[in-house]
C-alpha cells in the first residue's frame, strides 16, 4: 500500500494503528468517491455480495465486534435478533448523533471519509436484508449533511447504492435524516421515534427491542456510525483475523477522543487493549500542562463514572496473582475498565487536573442532564434539575453537609426507575463524583471555605472554590 | 371553556425578535410545496409524518425561524396535525420559535468546553455583539442583539470536545477560540454583506 502522508502536524503517534481514521488528516483526501476507490474502496462491499447474508452475519459474529456507540453490544448478534420468519421489511438506521459530551470521532468519518460509512452500511443492510436505510446525523453538522448527500449521489451512480447493485439484484435506498439538538435522539428509540416524526421520547424496552419491533413498528437495526465502519473493516480482514487483534472480548480498533487538561487532547486510533490509560495520557498525550499533576479521569464519555487518579485498584496479573495499580494501569478496552466500576463507553476520555474543581464539574454534567432529559419519566426529568440545584448551592458554598447526601441520594433514587439508559447516565456521575470526592463537596459546605480559592489561577476565576487546605 | 391564558396562545403567537429584517416572512408557495412533497416522498409509503422535521428544517433555514403561521401548513404538508406539528416543534432545542440575527452564534458549554474557557468565551461574545448574558433564560435561550445583526446561545456539546472551546457561526464550525480570535471571525462576518 501507498505511503499515507498526513497534514503537518496531524501525524499519527507511532503507537497508533489508523484503521477507521486511515484517511482522516490525509493530504490530498477528499470526501469524493474518486479518493476513496483510489485507496481501495468498495472492495469489502463486493466481497460480502458475493457471500449469502447468513454467511455475512456469522463472520461478523465470529469477528467479535462490539457497538461503539456506548453499550458495546456484540454487532453481529444484535443483527441476529430480527426475528426468524419475519415478513416485514427490516430497516437499519445509522445512529450519527454523537453528542455524548466528550466524544468526538464519528464527525471526522462523516465530514472526511463518508464513502467508507457508506460502505459499512450497505454490508450491514445486505446482511440483514434491509432495503431502505436511514443515517440519523445531528443537526450541528449541517457541513457533514451536504458532504453525506453529496456521497450518496455518488455511490449511487457507481452503482454501489440503489437499485441492482453491483448487479446482484439487491436494491437498497439510503436516506439522511437530520435531527435537531436533542441528546435524546442518540438513544436509539428516541431515534426512532424522531424519524417517525413524533417526540423522540425513548420506548420501554424489554419485551420488544428495536431488533423486533422498531421503526414503524419493523424489525430495526441502529449501529452507531464507528460500528458500520467497522464491519467494513471485518469483511476486509476476515472474521477470525479481526478477532485475534487486540483485547480477547472486545477485539479490533478503538477510537479514543482526549479532552481537557493534557499537552496534546485529540483523537487517537488504537488496538483495543494495547496501551493502558497511563500509557495513553503520557505518552500519547503528552502528559499532564506544565505544573499539573492528573486528578481524575472520565473513561467513557460524560455518563461514565469518574476515576479518581490516586485511587488503588485492584487488577489481574496474566498468570491470575492479584496486584495494585492505580487507573494508569488499566488496560483501554471495554472489559478492563467495566470491572473498575465505570465504562469506556464512547471513547471519550476527559481528563482533569489538579486545577479543577470537582464540583464544578459535576454542576457542570447536572446542567446538561437537566436540559436534556425528554421529560417523560418523573424521576429524571424531575430529579436532574434538583441534582443542579444542589450542586449548584454546593458550588456557591450555599449547601449544608446533607446536601452533598441528598445529591447521592436523588441519583440513586432515580437509576434504574426510568424508561431508558438516560437515568442510569445521569446518576452515575453524581454517584461517583459525590462518593469519590466527597471530601470537596463537604469543604465548600463549610462557609469559611466557601470563597477561599485553590491556587492563583482559579482565584481569578473566583469558581474553583474548594479544600481546606 | 379553556380560558385562553397567555400560557396557551404562547403557541399562537410569535416572539418579535429584531432578526427579522433579514429573513423574509413565511408565505406559502407551490415551490415551497414542491421541495416539502420531495421530503415526503423521500419516507416510505404512508409514513408522511416522517417528513415533519425535513420540512421543519426547511422552513428554518429560509425563514429563519417557525412562525406560527407556518406549523398549519408544515401540518398541511406531512399529513398532520398542527398540535402535532407545535409538539415537535417545542420540544427541539435545534428548532427555533423566534427569528435569530442573520449570523447565528452557538457556543459550547459543556464540561470539556467549559474546561478550555467555554462560558467566559460566552460572556464575551456577548459584549462583543451587544447583548446581556442575562437575555439568554432557560425559556428563551436565545438572545438577538439589537441591530438583528447577531443573536447567540449557549449550546451543548458539539461533538469536538478535544479542541475546545468550540463555537459554530451559522454553519461553520470554529475551534480553540480564544477571545482574539473570535474578535476576527465576527469582524469578517460583519464585512460581509
Ligand atoms: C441517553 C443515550 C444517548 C445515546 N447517544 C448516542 C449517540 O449519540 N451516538 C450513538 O452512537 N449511540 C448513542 N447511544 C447508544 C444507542 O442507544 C445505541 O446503543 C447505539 O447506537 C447502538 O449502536 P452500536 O451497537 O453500534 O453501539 C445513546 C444511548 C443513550 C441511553
Ligand atoms: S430516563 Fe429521562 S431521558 Fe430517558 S425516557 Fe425517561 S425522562 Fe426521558
Ligand atoms: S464539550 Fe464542547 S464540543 Fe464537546
Amino acid at each position: 500500500m501507498s505511503e499515507i502522508t498526513y497534514k503537518p502536524g496531524h501525524e499519527p503517534h507511532p503507537r497508533e494503528t489508523r484503521r477507521i481514521f486511515r484517511n482522516i488528516d490525509r493530504v490530498g483526501y477528499t470526501p469524493s468517491i474518486e479518493s476513496f476507490l483510489e485507496d481501495g474502496g468498495y472492495e469489502a462491499l463486493k466481497k460480502a455480495l458475493a457471500m449469502e447474508p447468513a454467511a455475512v452475519i456469522d463472520e461478523v459474529k465470529k469477528s467479535g465486534l462490539r457497538g461503539r456507540g456506548g453499550a458495546g453490544f456484540p454487532t453481529g448478534v444484535k443483527w441476529t435478533f430480527i426475528p426468524r420468519g419475519n415478513t416485514k421489511p427490516v430497516y437499519l438506521v445509522c445512529n450519527c448523533d454523537e453528542s455524548e459530551p466528550g466524544t468526538f470521532k464519528d464527525r471526522f468519518i462523516v465530514h472526511q471519509d463518508p464513502h467508507q460509512l457508506i460502505e459499512g452500511m450497505v454490508i450491514a443492510c445486505y446482511a440483514v436484508q434491509a432495503h431502505y436505510a436511514i443515517i440519523y446525523m445531528r443537526e450541528e453538522f449541517p457541513e457533514a449533511a451536504k458532504i453525506v448527500r453529496e456521497a450518496l449521489e455518488e455511490a449511487e451512480k457507481n452503482g454501489f447504492v440503489g437499485k441492482n447493485i453491483q448487479g446482484t439484484g439487491y436494491d437498497l435506498k439510503i436516506i439522511l435524516h437530520r435531527g435537531a439538538g436533542a441528546y435524546i435522539c442518540g438513544e436509539e428509540t428516541g431515534l426512532i421515534n424522531s424519524i417517525e416524526g413524533v417526540r423522540p421520547y425513548p420506548r420501554i424496552k424489554p419485551p420488544f427491542f428495536p431488533a423486533a419491533i422498531g421503526l414503524y413498528g419493523c424489525p430495526t437495526i441502529v449501529n452507531n456510525v464507528e460500528s458500520l465502519c467497522q464491519v467494513r473493516q471485518v469483511l476486509l480482514r476476515g472474521g477470525e483475523a479481526y478477532a485475534s487483534e487486540g483485547a480477547q472480548r472486545s477485539p479490533g480498533t478503538r477510537i479514543i477522543g482526549v479532552s481537557g487538561d493534557v499537552k496534546k487532547p485529540g483523537y487517537y486510533e488504537i488496538i483495543s487493549g494495547s496501551i493502558t490509560y497511563g500509557e495513553l495520557l503520557y505518552d500519547l498525550c503528552g502528559g499532564p500542562k506544565e505544573g499539573r499533576k492528573f486528578k481524575a479521569i472520565i473513561p467513557g464519555g460524560a455518563s461514565a463514572k469518574v476515576m479518581r487518579c490516586d485511587e488503588v485498584l485492584t487488577g489481574r496479573n496474566p498468570d491470575g496473582s492479584v496486584r495494585k495499580m492505580s487507573i494508569f494501569g488499566v488496560p483501554m478496552d471495554l472489559d478492563s475498565i467495566a470491572a473498575h466500576g465505570s465504562m469506556s463507553g464512547s471513547g471519550g476520555v476527559i481528563v482533569m487536573d489538579d486545577s479543577r474543581s470537582m464540583p464544578e464539574m459535576l454542576r457542570n454534567l447536572n446542567r446538561f442532564f437537566a436540559w436534556e432529559s425528554c421529560g417523560q419519566c418523573t424521576p429524571c426529568r424531575e430529579g436532574n434539575p434538583w441534582m443542579l440545584k444542589l450542586s449548584t448551592r454546593i458550588c456557591e458554598g450555599k449547601a449544608s453537609p446533607e446536601d452533598v447526601d441528598l445529591l447521592k441520594s436523588v441519583a440513586d433514587n432515580i437509576c434504574g426507575r426510568t424508561v431508558c439508559a438516560f437515568g442510569e447516565a445521569c446518576s452515575w456521575p453524581v454517584q461517583a463524583f459525590t462518593t469519590k470526592f466527597r471530601e470537596e463537596f463537604l469543604a465548600l459546605t463549610k462557609p469559611i471555605n466557601a470563597f477561599k480559592p485553590h491556587n492563583p489561577e482559579s482565584a481569578e476565576a473566583r469558581k474553583y472554590m474548594t479544600r481546606e487546605d | 371553556m379553556i380560558e385562553l391564558t397567555d400560557d396557551i396562545c404562547a403557541l399562537a403567537k410569535d416572539v418579535p425578535s429584531p432578526g427579522e429584517k433579514f429573513y423574509p416572512v413565511f408565505e406559502p408557495t407551490p415551490e415551497l410545496a414542491a421541495e416539502a412533497h420531495g421530503y415526503v416522498t423521500m419516507y416510505p409509503e404512508g409514513r408522511e409524518q416522517s417528513a415533519v422535521l425535513p420540512i421543519i428544517h426547511m422552513v428554518q433555514e429560509k425563514f429563519g425561524f417557525i412562525s406560527a403561521r407556518s406549523i398549519p401548513w408544515i401540518a398541511e404538508m406531512c399529513k398532520s396535525t398542527p398540535i402535532h406539528v407545535a409538539g415537535i416543534v417545542s420540544f427541539y432545542p435545534g428548532i427555533r420559535r423566534k427569528c435569530p440575527g442573520k449570523w447565528h452564534i452557538r457556543v459550547c458549554h459543556t464540561i470539556a468546553c467549559a474546561m478550555s474557557g467555554g462560558e467566559d468565551l460566552l460572556k464575551f461574545i456577548c459584549g462583543k455583539i451587544g447583548v446581556k448574558p442575562e437575555e439568554m433564560t432557560e425559556a428563551e435561550p436565545m438572545a438577538v442583539s439589537a441591530d438583528g445583526l447577531w443573536s447567540i446561545e449557549a449550546v451543548e456539546c458539539l461533538a469536538h470536545c478535544g479542541f475546545g472551546p468550540n463555537v459554530m457561526v451559522n454553519d461553520t464550525l470554529y475551534s480553540q477560540v480564544t477571545p482574539e480570535k473570535i474578535d476576527e471571525v465576527l469582524e469578517d462576518y460583519r464585512r460581509r454583506d
